[in-house]
């Protein structure tokens, strides 16, 4: 698996900048980009997976309870899902920076 | 015993490129270029060559095809000159940043504007720091040589960089020149097949040209610049190489009588051999002149300049080409390479021949005879265009 670019030294960069693993994007953390993050409240929710459909970073899951949820890890914070929900079940609230 | 034939330059370049076993041509016709792609064209088209030759609809297309030829493995080839070059100079910097051998050769003309389609070094000066290792020749045999010489070094794995050769546009291209034509079982076993590191292949899938952030990008650039410094051993071993089968023996700074001078003219390209008449003829008149003549521009050869240079009481650099507003680029990187060294030449720089002007040996002398004066009467630094009608 990759590591973090900031460990990266430039005697390590493969000739050419090449990535030779496939996929290796899924390593990284775009989740700190956000500054708000997507709630779901579970009491208006459809299931109709449309935040699913619509999330254009493939951050939501479907989970074992039948819930479509956003993985924070790789979501951006960019509210398509809130707008998109058709009964207003995902709120966009300020994600408190980490101590 | 090699053939020794009269061919237009453009023709040979054109053979060395048939004889180096290229995979694929991409080129877009530019006055003073288009007869090395015209006869590449025909020679593909006649089945004596086994390649693919793309006309393309522009040269940004023309070197992005090779981008990707070589990022698929393949030997490409391509060439250019003045807007031609412009057009593709966005790509001229992407190839050597995927560190993707390749070979342009560019014919060296004038950028517009006024427009002009003669000779002189403004067009590859523009894309100086694109990160290609950078040839400039004299006549029409080191353009044939050169062809072999780039692809074998650009393709060592220790190196992997495109090459750019050089030439004047016209008063090379367009010339009849005897050229000694190499026998093809030695280019075979001069320049085997080309084995990339990386390439795009679908049962081995990689990424080529991602995006770098700035945490990681400053690293990314110190491995291609530390990459283009060190392949200056592989230059010379490759030439030693070539000139072991040859006898044509090439290296990054030449001289012709230096060793004791007082004054040195420094040259690039064609007009070195106009030079050296003209020094010929200032040392039967008894005068303590000489010629360094710079073959590799990029990367810039500092130690070897500073070698054939740094006893000379004064250097008359020759450049072909102005940046505006500054001084002619092969004076700068001259200073450059002396600034450290507190007995110094005082160097003085003449722009010459821009835009296909003839320059003879006695503008030669002229241009001598004018900076020791100047130089004398303490203008150790001077700059100027020779010539110019007041």
């Amino acid at each position: 698996m990759t590591k973090p670019e900031s460990e990266w030294t430039w005697k390590e960069i493969p000739v050419g900048n090449v990535i030779l693993e496939p996929g290796n994007a899924s390593a990284y953390r775009t989740g700190d980009w956000k500054s708000f993050k997507p709630v779901l409240n579970k009491e208006l929710c459809i299931h109709c997976g449309l935040c699913y459909i619509f999330c254009p970073d493939m951050a939501y899951n479907l989970n074992a309870e039948g819930y479509f949820i956003a993985d924070l890890y790789y979501c951006k914070g960019c509210g398509i899902c809130s707008k998109e929900c058709p009964t207003k079940a995902i709120s966009m609230v300020v994600e408190e920076e980490e101590k | 015993m090699a053939k020794r034939v009269g061919m237009e330059v453009s023709i040979a370049a054109a053979e060395a490129v048939r004889q180096a076993n290229v995979d694929v041509i991409s080129a877009y016709p530019i006055t003073p270029q288009t007869h090395i792609v015209e006869h590449l064209s025909e020679i593909v088209a006649n089945g004596e060559m086994d390649a693919e030759f793309f006309c393309v609809e522009s040269e940004h297309s023309a070197l992005s095809v090779c981008v990707g030829a070589a990022a698929t493995g393949a030997r490409a080839f391509t060439c250019t000159s003045s807007q031609g070059l412009a057009l593709m100079s966005e790509i001229t910097y992407i190839a050597s940043g995927l560190r993707l051998p390749m070979l342009m050769i560019i014919s060296n003309r004038t950028l517009s504007a006024p427009l002009s389609i003669w000779n002189d070094h403004s067009d590859t000066m523009s894309i100086r720091d694109c990160g290609w290792i950078q040839f400039f020749v004299e006549n029409g045999q080191e353009v044939y040589d050169h062809v072999f010489v780039s692809y074998r070094l650009g393709e060592d794995r220790n190196v992997l960089f495109p090459v750019i050769i050089n030439m004047d546009g016209f008063i090379l291209s367009h010339v009849i020149e005897p050229i000694e034509l190499i026998e093809q079982e030695k280019i075979d076993q001069f320049l085997p097949p080309y084995q990339p590191l990386h390439r795009l292949h679908p049962d081995r899938p990689v990424t080529m040209g991602a995006f770098a952030l700035p945490g990681i990008f400053a690293e990314a650039k110190k491995a291609q610049e530390e990459a283009l410094r060190s392949s200056m051993p592989k230059i010379t071993e490759t030439w030693k190489a070539f000139g072991d089968m040859t006898g044509r023996y090439y290296h990054p700074v030449e001289t012709h009588k230096a060793e004791d001078a007082d004054t040195l003219l420094v040259t690039m390209g064609s007009c070195s051999e106009t030079a050296s008449v003209a020094v010929d003829k200032m040392r039967q008149e008894g005068r303590s002149v000489g010629l360094v003549k710079i073959r590799l521009w990029r990367p810039f050869p500092f130690d070897e300049l500073k070698k054939a240079a740094l006893h000379a009481k004064q250097l008359v650099v020759i450049d072909r080409a102005i940046s505006v507003g500054a001084c002619g680029p092969v004076a700068s990187e001259v200073k450059a390479a002396l600034y450290g060294y507190d007995q110094r030449p005082s160097v003085y720089n003449f722009v010459a021949g821009i835009s296909g002007r003839d320059v003879t040996p006695s503008d030669f002398i002229k241009m001598v005879d004018k900076a020791e004066i100047e130089i004398e009467e303490g203008n150790k630094e001077g700059y100027e265009i020779y010539g110019v009608r007041e």
